[in-house]
């Protein structure tokens, strides 16, 4: 009988075959306005994610995405729409959040990087994942490293006064609500439709002691 | 995504010489846009220069009471700088209607001006697009159009400008800063800068080739109660259906631009002369040659409401 560990793996091969397939078709198309060199360019970058300094030698093509979760095998960061419009990718810069899926990794020389790995681990979860895990804000869970990552950020950006859409008065300072959790979430898509338990987790972490410290 | 060879630019005046002299070259700033594109195959640049580290990231008063606003200042930063949420509320609330928190930290000044319309069939490699392939033809005219141009569009495209910041820039009367492949500057006003579509939709702005913004400028404040209001398919992270960015007086003057209209952003000074008489007289003018289709006619009667609404929020 398979374990956990061999499970994990054969779904990886399986993504993995599939990727290629892709890859394939990909090459089969029509050429569209072809000018791009047809060889691959390579190039080095240098960043330090989750505290660890990092030296890679990529295709200029690489996201930061495929850089975590490809070449440092972070998969914690999750590729859901790969064009930036389902936030799964979501993960801290210099600590603000951006899509990795659509930044180069050749772009980020000297940046620091915070995946979902480098927030908390399963001994020791970051307020926010216990607050996830007391909430139940997610089912299958997918969206749910992204989701994280974006919740610690919009505290971070709150509490720097950041306004939103919503907030009803430019200049005063940004209050955690309801109405503004959902406007400043509306990056991060959860298609199990987990949302309000994710507005409940978030809410708990605003309200905790020191919460703004966290981010 | 096609292989593409990649250079950090060291000055403003060197990207814009680069980019003239390497056959292909594009430049990359917040990249949210371009690389989106890039993996669909709708662009394909050979050479990417990464104007990041050009220093053009500051939010400066200008000698004339305004601001000048360098072209790699993220929307974020810049509809949270406490002189724009102040003094050009509009062009807060409009870079906060547009995209995700994730994306508003990444996305430039210069590159949201820059961005590209989200036509379906711009978007689709295997549609005929005049946009994405000269000559093609415009699968649009006659397909799905809802969220397309009501005005201003022509037999070739009927694309439309899909951003909210400059539609708040041009009732503002912003001006765009450039630096050209041989050194030299100008100055592009907003109202000049986007085209409309004619024969030539691929050409969407009138800079030349090479030529690199380098800042945003806004005049001195010109007050009023300003407001952004934008309606869309869902309640955030939505491409506008229609847009108005508004200033509006005491008196009841004021300026007017509409979002998601048009191929640029809209906005008509003779126009503007009718909000005293109500949104109807307004945008009676302001979409007195529009040609939609069956698709997108609830447009013109939506604009009127939307700028009603926002007429009657301005005095409330």
């Amino acid at each position: 009988m398979a374990d956990a560990g061999d499970l994990e793996l054969s779904r990886r091969g399986v993504l993995v075959a599939s990727a290629a397939s892709v890859a394939v078709s990909a090459v089969a198309a029509p050429k569209a306005q072809a000018q791009a060199p047809d060889k691959p360019s390579m190039a080095k970058v240098s960043f330090e994610v989750n505290g660890e300094p990092h030296a890679l030698e990529l295709d200029t093509r690489t996201t930061l995405l495929d850089a975590l979760r490809e070449h440092l095998h972070l998969t914690g960061s999750k590729k859901g729409c790969d064009h930036g419009q389902c936030g799964a990718c979501t993960v801290m810069v210099g600590g603000r959040r951006i899509n990795a899926c659509l930044s180069l990794a050749v772009m980020h020389e000297g940046d620091r990087i915070t995946t979902i790995e480098g927030l908390g681990s399963p001994e020791h979860l970051h307020p926010m994942q216990a607050a996830f895990v007391k909430h139940d804000g997610y089912q299958c869970g997918y969206c749910t490293p992204g989701q994280i990552c974006s919740a610690v950020a919009v505290l971070g950006e709150i509490e720097a006064g950041v306004p939103s859409y919503v907030s009803a008065d430019l200049t005063a300072p940004s209050t955690v609500t309801v109405d503004e959790l959902r406007e400043r979430m509306s990056g991060n898509i959860c298609r199990c439709g987990a949302y309000s338990n994710i507005v409940e987790a978030i809410t708990e972490v605003a309200q905790a002691p020191a919460a703004g410290a966290q981010a | 995504m096609k292989a593409f060879t990649y250079e950090r630019a060291r000055s403003p005046a060197e990207a814009a010489a680069a980019a003239a002299a390497t056959p292909g070259a594009k430049f990359i700033a917040g990249g949210t846009n371009l690389l989106d594109l890039m993996k669909l195959q709708v662009e394909t640049p050979a050479h990417l220069i990464d104007v990041n580290g050009l220093g053009l990231d500051k939010v400066e008063a200008t000698p004339e009471g305004g601001l000048r606003v360098g072209a790699l200042v993220r929307n974020t930063d810049l509809a949270a700088d406490p002189r724009v949420r102040r003094d050009y509320a509009v062009l807060s609330r409009a870079i906060l209607a547009g995209a995700s928190g994730q994306l508003r930290n990444k996305a430039t000044t210069g590159g949201n001006l820059l961005q590209r319309t989200r036509c379906p069939y711009f978007y689709d490699t295997n549609q005929a697009c005049n946009k994405r392939r000269p000559g093609s033809g415009c699968s649009a005219i006659g397909g799905f159009s809802r969220p397309l141009a009501v005005v201003g569009a022509s037999e070739e495209c009927i694309a439309t400008y899909p951003g909210d910041m400059a539609v708040a820039m041009r009732v503002l009367d912003a001006e765009v800063e450039t630096v050209r492949p041989d050194g030299s500057t100008r100055v592009i006003p907003i109202a000049e800068f986007h085209r409309l579509p004619g024969d030539t939709p691929q050409v969407e702005t009138t800079l030349a080739g090479g030529e690199l913004i380098t800042a945003v400028t806004l005049p001195r404040p010109v007050g009023g109660v300003q407001i952004y209001k934008k309606v869309r398919d869902r309640a955030s992270y939505a491409f506008a259906l229609v847009s108005v960015a508004a200033v509006v007086h005491r008196d009841g003057t004021g300026r007017v631009a509409l979002g998601g209209v048009a191929h640029k952003p809209w906005r008509m000074e003779a126009a503007e002369a009718a909000l005293p008489q109500g949104a109807k007289a307004v945008t009676a003018r302001l979409l007195a040659d529009a040609h939609p289709t069956t698709e997108n006619r609830f447009k013109l009667p939506l604009a009127e409401r939307t700028l009603a609404a926002t007429l009657a929020e301005a005095k409330a």
